[in-house]
Formats: C-alpha cells, structure tokens, sequence
C-alpha cells in the first residue's frame, strides 16, 4: 500500500516478451530512411553467455539534437520518437534502426558528443541497467564530451559503438572482462 | 525551461542488483560500481508515448483473445502515479503482463504444467489520465513455481512498466495481493530490503473499486522519482 515512498523497482522477469516488445519497437525511424543506421549488438552475462530474454530499450534526440519532449529547449517540434526497444534473439541479439543523434547541452553549458540513452532489462536485473552509446568515427566530440570525461580512461571503450556495414556495433557486457560502463542515474 | 533534476536513488528503496538469493542475479548484476551521471537534457526527457499505440479495449484484458472471457476471478485493478513530490504523472503509458488464473503466462519457455486459457493473453496497457489516474480489468493471476530452489513459488503477481516524463523515472516493478502466504519466502520480493518500501508494491482491496455481481477491486498506487527542491522551496 502506499505512502507516498517511491515504489521499488523489480525485475521484468523471463516473459517480458509477452508485454513489452511492439511490432514496430525497434524501428525509431522507418525502413528506408534517408539517414537510417542499424545499431547491433549482443547482450552477455558474466560468464559471455547471450541472454535471450532481456530487452535494450533507447532515447535519443533527432540529429539536429532536439527531443521530442515538451522539456526541450523549444519545445515538442521534432516528430521523431526519439525512443526505441527490442527484445533480444535467442542468440542474444538486439537491433534498433534510427538515426544519429545530433549535439545537445550537457553540463555546464559544454555540448556533449552525439550519444544515445540505453536502458537493459531482463530476466536476474532487479532494476534496469543504465548505459550510454557513443559513436567511434566522433572521436573530436567525445575527447570534449563532459560524461565520458567522468569515465576511467579504460573502460570507455566499453561505451563507444563501432562502425558496421550497415551502421554500429554495440556490445553490451553486464559483468566480467570488458563489463560496459553502467551510470548510476 | 530546464527541468529540475531528479533526485538520486539514496540506496534504500530499489534492491541490489545483486541479491544472491534469486540466482539469476548472480552472473548478470554488474560488479563494477556504476559511473555517476549528471543529469542532461538526454535524462530529463523521456519518451512520450501511446497516443495513437494504446486503445481503450486494451486496458481490458478479459475479453481481448479468443472472442469468449478468460478463466478466473475477474478483478479491477486501478490507482494513480504520483511523483515523490506527491505530483500527478498524467498522459502516461503502463504496460502490463502476467500469468493466467492457472499461474501459466502465454509464452514459449513457460513450461509449468497448468492449463492455458485460450481468451488470455496476460498483456495490457493504458495511458494514465490528467490526474495520472489508471485502470485495469483483469482476472487474478495465479501463483507459478519458478525453480529458483526448492518448492519455490512466486507469489501471484502483475507485472508492471511505467515511463513517468523523463528518461529518470522509468520504473518496472510488480504488484503483489494483500496477505500473500508466499512473501516470506519470495527472494524477488525481499530482494527489496526495507518492509515498509516491500509494503508498497502490495495492493490494497478496494471496496470503493469493487463492482457489486462483478468483480473484486485492488487499489495500486505507484509513486515514481521526484525532483529535488527548487531553490525556493528550501529558503527557510
Ligand atoms: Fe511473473
């Protein structure tokens, strides 16, 4: 029952495939869209098994660095969502096609690099896990970027997603050898 | 407008990611400490969603597969989500799944032997309205064994997703029913440490929300992340 205390966070447990995925989650932007990029990657536990029950879900701006939010600076104008999830495969696999995202202001009044919000849910998370994708050809923004700043030099690696054929590559490791930078929000 | 920032997670409500206790946290909760990160533009937006996405036939998951009603006791499910500043969170998308009477969900790996319901699909959604007020018509989940150890049952359970108004408040959590015998021995549910934090994802029955010759009604309230005080509301 409530009083008024935050409600604690659990885990979506193995069946969040049956409420959370839409059709059309993955697809920020549409198949075909001048601009649009595949970011792929796998998801693995401390062992480097895949999990195939886990879901990344994204929030980015538009590339011209506007949300789609009435908080943004000048308001809701972008019609792009801005937001993307997809359940992982059964070998572990996510992928979100979107666009990337423009500059927007960090700390400070310093332009963070072009990054994208990642949340990972799954099956033995009791909360989401929260991490950043940068992007390895922005290699000038992100030498400047105020978060990655904070970040030890050697575990960024973890948070910069790789050019692909068809976009970038993000790997996420939720512990062991190479375990990806996750914030405390 | 730049938002406020969102008040930082002192620790004491959300478990560890680690709780040993249900294992499967033992290999997927990180072992570094997480990196601190201001709070941006990036997190003080969020999604906004369902517009569009979600209809008012969803938010009724008793008559949605199947043509015919779904087996079990029919419940109303229904609350509202507030901040820790005590504010309504309107317009804004819950997500919902669950098993079925018989405890089994509708998905492949679910392997308990109890009967599926051909007019269950376990999933809803709906937006909160301005008041940030919500409502469900669902049939009571059953309980599920789950493997984690020996005899082990989750207590009957709704899953639930919240996206609040920024990318800061985003919450799943699950809503328990009122003196469940199975919370004792729950490590999902005692993942979170503190009781009167537990108390909270425990619906109250709701006299007011039952519906005479209908259903049984349970209130559940969520409370999502504040901000800090602005600078005014702390001037002594
Ligand atoms: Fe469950």
């Amino acid at each position: 029952m409530s009083d008024g205390g935050l409600t604690p966070s659990q885990t979506v447990g193995p069946y969040l495939a049956i409420g959370l995925p839409w059709p059309d989650g993955p697809h920020v932007v549409p198949e075909g869209s001048p601009g649009a990029v595949w970011i792929r990657g796998t998801v693995r536990d401390g062992n480097g098994a895949p999990l195939p029950d886990a879901l990344v879900e994204t929030w980015q701006a538009d590339p011209a660095g506007h949300f789609d939010h009435p908080d943004d600076p000048g308001g809701r104008h972008t019609e792009f969502r801005g937001f993307g999830r997809c359940p992982t495969d059964d070998g572990g696999g996510y992928a979100i096609l979107t666009r990337k995202p423009g500059r927007v202001p960090g700390p400070g009044g310093v332009e963070q690099a072009p990054h994208i919000a990642v949340s990972v849910l799954a099956r033995g998370l009791l909360n989401r896990v929260v991490t950043r994708i940068y992007f390895a050809d922005e290699a000038a923004a992100n030498a400047a970027d105020p978060v990655l700043a904070g970040v030890p030099a050697d575990r960024r690696a973890t948070l910069i997603a790789r050019p692909i054929d068809d976009g970038y590559r993000f790997d996420i490791r939720l512990q062991g050898d190479d375990e990806t930078v996750f914030f405390a929000l | 407008m730049t938002p406020a920032v969102y008040r930082r997670d002192d620790g004491t409500v959300h478990p560890p990611l680690l709780s040993p206790g249900y294992r499967s946290t033992i290999l997927r909760a990180p072992s570094q400490a997480p990196v601190l990160l201001p709070h941006t533009l990036t997190e003080l937006t969020g999604p906004v969603l369902g517009e569009g996405r979600v209809t008012a036939a969803d938010a009724d998951l008793t008559v949605r597969a199947g043509g015919g009603e779904a087996q079990g006791q029919r419940i109303v499910v229904h609350g509202r989500v507030r901040d820790e500043n005590g504010r309504p969170v309107p317009n804004s998308l819950v997500e919902v799944w669950q098993a079925n009477a018989a405890g089994r969900y509708l998905h492949k790996w679910d392997r308990h032997d109890a009967p599926l319901d051909p007019n269950f699909t376990g999933v809803g959604r709906c937006l909160t309205d301005a008041s940030g007020h919500y409502r469900f018509v669902t049939i009571k989940p059953g309980a599920y064994p789950w493997g984690n150890h020996a005899n082990a049952w989750r207590p009957a359970h709704i899953h639930f997703s919240l996206f609040g108004r920024a990318f800061t408040q985003r919450l799943v959590t699950q809503m328990y029913f009122p003196d469940d015998p199975l919370f004792g021995y729950d490590p999902i549910v005692n993942s979170v440490r503190d009781e009167r934090a537990r108390q909270r994802m425990v619906a109250a029955f709701d006299l007011a929300a039952t519906v005479d010759e209908w259903a049984l009604g349970f209130r559940f309230d969520i409370v999502l992340r504040g901000t800090e005080a602005t600078p005014m509301e702390t001037r002594p």
